[in-house]
């Protein structure tokens, strides 16, 4: 046993219920108290054991970033890529092997930001993925920069005298850019946050995820609004759940409020794998055409648990 | 006549006569069923797209080094533009091959020393089987007949080879107008 | 293994050198592409988009070329053999995920179709200007592995021949073809599907409680591969990283990681350098791609004057063949070194280096747009000729 495999089992209490999810060998983490990442991954962990996916059918892609660094410390197949570019690996390795539930684990800079276009193409396209994106409304791993998420005139370290430009509303941008299932949470909402992951894993199509978070280091105390605890408290209390909401008016205001959650969408269309086997078979013939690896699921409704959902 | 060894052309016209089609019924003729050598380089970009287009076609017994025609020894000219483009670079000694009813040559004396001329009403002649389409082989038939760099079965394989399935009969009529049209006008073999 | 028969079109063809590099990638196993439309490459993904739904393929037109050359990467990790196909300003957008595709070790096969450079330049006319860059274009160290064609046939050849140095040395290989070479017409042999020798994907036969992705057998440099979805829980990550595959940020572990990936291509294997009468030449060329057939016409020329004049073809351009091109140019009987490019002079470099100065070393360079007329070859290697 190396040094280092010690002293994590020192550091982390044994029986922890994730213990069997995380490798362990790689504690502790790099993520500060009071971050929200820990917790939407103990929700993900949560929503997986609810579906009964077979654990070795689950790969995670992250990118770059705070969030980026999920894909390393689940013990899952895993990948972490390169910054802004999850998607499309998780594209590649979907289409590639179709029986794998792949998962696409990342920040909201990294995703929405440099990865902002193969974000709006992959809800297009429909590929059978989910995406989970935990928005901190910053820049974590590079020290607290301005992102595409930031609140407008809220303080960041590239925009010292406040943010001038209006933040995308994630979940109003992946429903327009064509997302079969679309949901927000906060890292307030544990429970719901969990119930909404593992539905998302059971759709048939690009489903997103949004999960708020407070990144107490480099955007809660830059722009006053406390520490982790502090902004827990602010998602508690601000929030409000409209599942069905239209997304343009899902709104999110850190400092007034109100911080509008819940499933918004979920209205499941073929995905791009379904349409490709029908259409080859259409155009070229059963002779002529050889279909692209094992047939995904056939149910375009999915097999979604119907816990208000809608 | 007898099949020359080596021959560079240069075919032009516009997108869409089926020039490209062309000089790759000429390359198939030599490579696949001759077992000879040829390339073919194509226009490319914005030219190619319905506007000039041209393929330069080299064909030889031997390995080809050099794939660009410069200075063709056979010129296909199927738009007035292609013959006031190409005709200059015409080798002395070369040939013109041109549409008619396309192609005003002016007087013949007016050409490059030693150029001979070769014109062909294709297009009529594909009017006569009712499909203008089918005015590149035509070409393909006459330049066959008039510039024998490939025996006429290798050339005639090579088109029903090259054309879509279900055209082949119409394709092969178009051929043999062609070439009959090129010996009956300008002599050699039938 | 050998190819499979269904797949491959046996026969005679006459293709350019796009569409046979595609045929090249069916034969060779690949059974995923992802691409972004440019010229002069575009044919090469317009082919795989006919042909592979008939042979349980798949191509994919993804948004940009960073997000094309990375879904390739994912496309290998899922089990399947993976391309992605550009050129000019497409090719500089991927460079991140050859990067990506060496450190975490990922069988790739890369095309290029080169077009003048820089920026937009001409797109529809040929160039070489893109050598140094396939060695040095991303960030960091790395081994190179790129092939250069130069004919259709060899588009076709080379391709598997990517393929399967990418599953031998679990690497990104490159083919640099040029725009004369991928648009130009004649005659392919595609052979039987069993006399095509294909590398198969090699995967580990250790259980997941005793594997670790980075982990070399004893006697081999390059580690085996574990299947995606069956158990292993392996990490990949484009830091920095150690046998598990976890990150380290230290020097130490760099140092590992560098060494193994610096050395664990065998020169030998993937070195081809064609040879023509070097022995005793007076005068030696070194060239490649569709330069060295304009050259062979110099050479041809050159030698009917009386002149000995050899020939060193680079097929294999990176890793750079710095052992033959040393031995040959350093012979006793050479006096000079000629090295005609599509470029202003960048392999040329590498010859210079390698020769050391022991024998004048002369650049015939050509910004692109047409290859070189023969005659200034011909005029160059005649030069200074006593």
């Amino acid at each position: 046993m190396s040094p280092r495999k010690t002293q994590a089992l020192q550091a982390v209490p044994v029986n922890s219920p994730m213990e069997d999810w995380l490798r362990m060998d790689r504690m502790p983490h790099i993520w500060c108290p009071g971050c929200g990442i820990g917790t939407a991954v103990n929700a993900f962990v949560r929503a997986v054991e609810k579906t009964g996916i077979p654990r070795e059918k689950i790969a995670v892609v992250s990118g770059i970033g705070c969030t980026g660094r999920v894909a390393g410390y689940l013990k899952l197949d895993s990948f972490h890529t390169t910054h802004g570019r999850a998607i499309p690996f998780a594209i590649g390795l979907k289409l590639a092997n179709p029986e794998l539930h792949v998962v696409v684990f990342s920040g909201d800079g990294d995703l929405i930001a440099i990865g902002g276009n193969h974000f709006i193409h992959a809800a297009r396209r429909n590929v059978n993925i989910t995406v989970i994106c935990v928005n901190n409304f910053t820049y974590g791993m590079t020290g607290g920069q301005v992102a595409p998420t930031s609140p407008k005139f809220s303080m960041a370290t590239t925009t010292p005298y406040g943010s001038l430009e209006a933040p995308f509303n994630l979940a109003h941008l992946a429903d327009s850019s064509g997302a079969s299932y679309v949901a927000r949470y906060t890292t307030y909402h544990v429970r719901p946050l969990a119930n909404t992951i593992k539905q998302a894993l059971s759709k048939n199509g690009f489903s997103f995820v949004e999960v708020l978070s407070p990144c107490p280091t480099l955007f809660g105390r830059r722009n006053r609004l406390g520490d982790g605890l502090d902004i827990m408290r602010i998602f508690k209390e601000k929030s409000i759940r409209r599942d069905g909401l239209s997304t343009d008016a899902a709104t999110v205001d850190l400092k007034n409020g109100p911080i509008i959650v819940g499933r918004f969408k979920d209205q499941p269309r073929e995905a791009f794998l379904d349409v490709y086997n029908d259409a080859m078979t259409k155009a070229l013939g059963k002779d002529r055409f050889r279909p692209y690896g094992p047939v995904t699921m056939r149910n375009p409704k999915g097999d979604g648990d119907g816990d208000g959902g809608r | 006549m007898e099949i020359q060894s080596s021959s560079r052309w240069r075919i032009a016209g516009f997108g869409g006569q089926g020039v490209i089609l062309s000089g790759m019924i000429l390359g198939r003729a030599v490579s696949i069923f001759e077992n000879r050598h040829a390339t073919m380089m194509q226009s490319f970009g914005p030219e190619a797209r319905g506007g000039a287009c041209s393929a330069q076609v080299t064909l030889s017994d031997e390995q080809i080094l050099y794939p660009y025609v410069k200075k063709p020894d056979v010129l296909v000219a199927m738009s007035q533009q292609a013959l006031g483009l190409y005709l200059p670079l015409l080798r002395p000694g070369g040939k013109l091959i041109y549409e008619e009813d396309l192609v005003d040559i002016g007087d013949q004396g007016d050409l490059p020393e030693g150029v001979t001329a070769y014109g062909v009403p294709a297009t009529k002649i594909a009017e006569k089987l009712r499909r203008r389409i089918v005015l590149n082989i035509v070409m393909v038939g006459f330049f066959s007949a008039v510039a024998p760099v490939v025996s006429r079965e290798s050339a005639r394989k090579a088109v029903l080879y090259s054309v879509p399935k279900g055209t082949e009969a119409l394709n092969g009529r178009a051929y043999d107008m062609g070439y009959k049209y090129g010996v009956d006008t300008y002599g050699g073999e039938s | 293994m050998h190819s499979i028969k269904e797949a491959v079109l046996t026969g005679i063809h006459f293709i350019d050198g796009d569409v046979a590099c595609a045929e090249g990638a069916i034969a060779a196993g690949c059974r995923f592409s992802a691409g972004y439309p440019i010229t002069p490459s575009t044919e090469v993904v317009e082919r795989l988009a006919v042909r592979f739904p008939m042979v349980g393929g798949m191509f994919v037109q993804m948004e940009d070329e960073l997000a094309s050359s990375i879904a390739i990467i994912g496309a290998a990790w899922g089990g399947v053999k993976a391309m992605t196909v550009s050129s000019g300003p497409g090719i500089s957008l991927m460079q991140e995920h050859i990067g990506l595709a060496v450190i975490t070790e990922t069988p790739t096969v890369w095309i290029n179709v080169q077009r003048c450079g820089p920026s937009t330049g001409l797109p529809t006319l040929p160039a070489q200007g893109d050598m140094m860059q396939a060695q040095w274009g991303s960030h960091g160290d790395y081994p190179t592995l790129a092939l250069c064609p130069n004919s259709p046939q060899e588009a076709f050849d080379l391709t598997i021949r990517a393929f399967n140095l990418a599953e031998r040395y679990r690497t990104p290989v490159l083919v640099l073809l040029d725009e004369a070479v991928g648009h130009m017409l004649e005659k392919v042999v595609i052979p039987d599907a069993d006399d095509i020798e294909v590398d198969a994907r090699r995967f580990t036969d250790k259980p997941p409680s005793e594997y670790k992705p980075y982990e070399c057998s004893e006697g081999s440099m390059v580690p085996d591969l574990a299947p995606v979805g069956q158990g292993y829980y392996f990490h990949v990550t484009g830091l920095t990283h150690d046998e598990r595959g976890y990150p380290i940020m230290t020097a130490d572990t760099q140092v590992d990681m560098m060494h193994r990936l610096m050395n664990k291509i065998d020169l030998e294997d993937v070195t081809d350098v064609r040879e023509s009468e070097v022995d005793d030449c007076e005068v030696l060329v070194v060239s490649y791609g569709i330069t060295s057939r304009v050259a062979e016409r110099a050479i041809l020329d050159a030698r009917r004057q009386g002149l000995r004049v050899g020939h060193l073809r680079l097929v294999t351009v990176w890793p750079f063949p710095e052992q033959i091109v040393r031995d040959r140019a350093t012979q006793d009987s050479v006096q000079r070194v000629v090295v005609p490019e599509m470029n202003l002079g960048q392999m040329v470099r590498e010859v210079e280096r390698t020769v050391a100065g022991a024998r004048p070393v002369r650049l015939v360079g050509h910004p692109g747009g047409a290859v070189h007329d023969p005659n200034v070859i011909l005029e160059a290697i005649l030069e200074e000729t006593s």
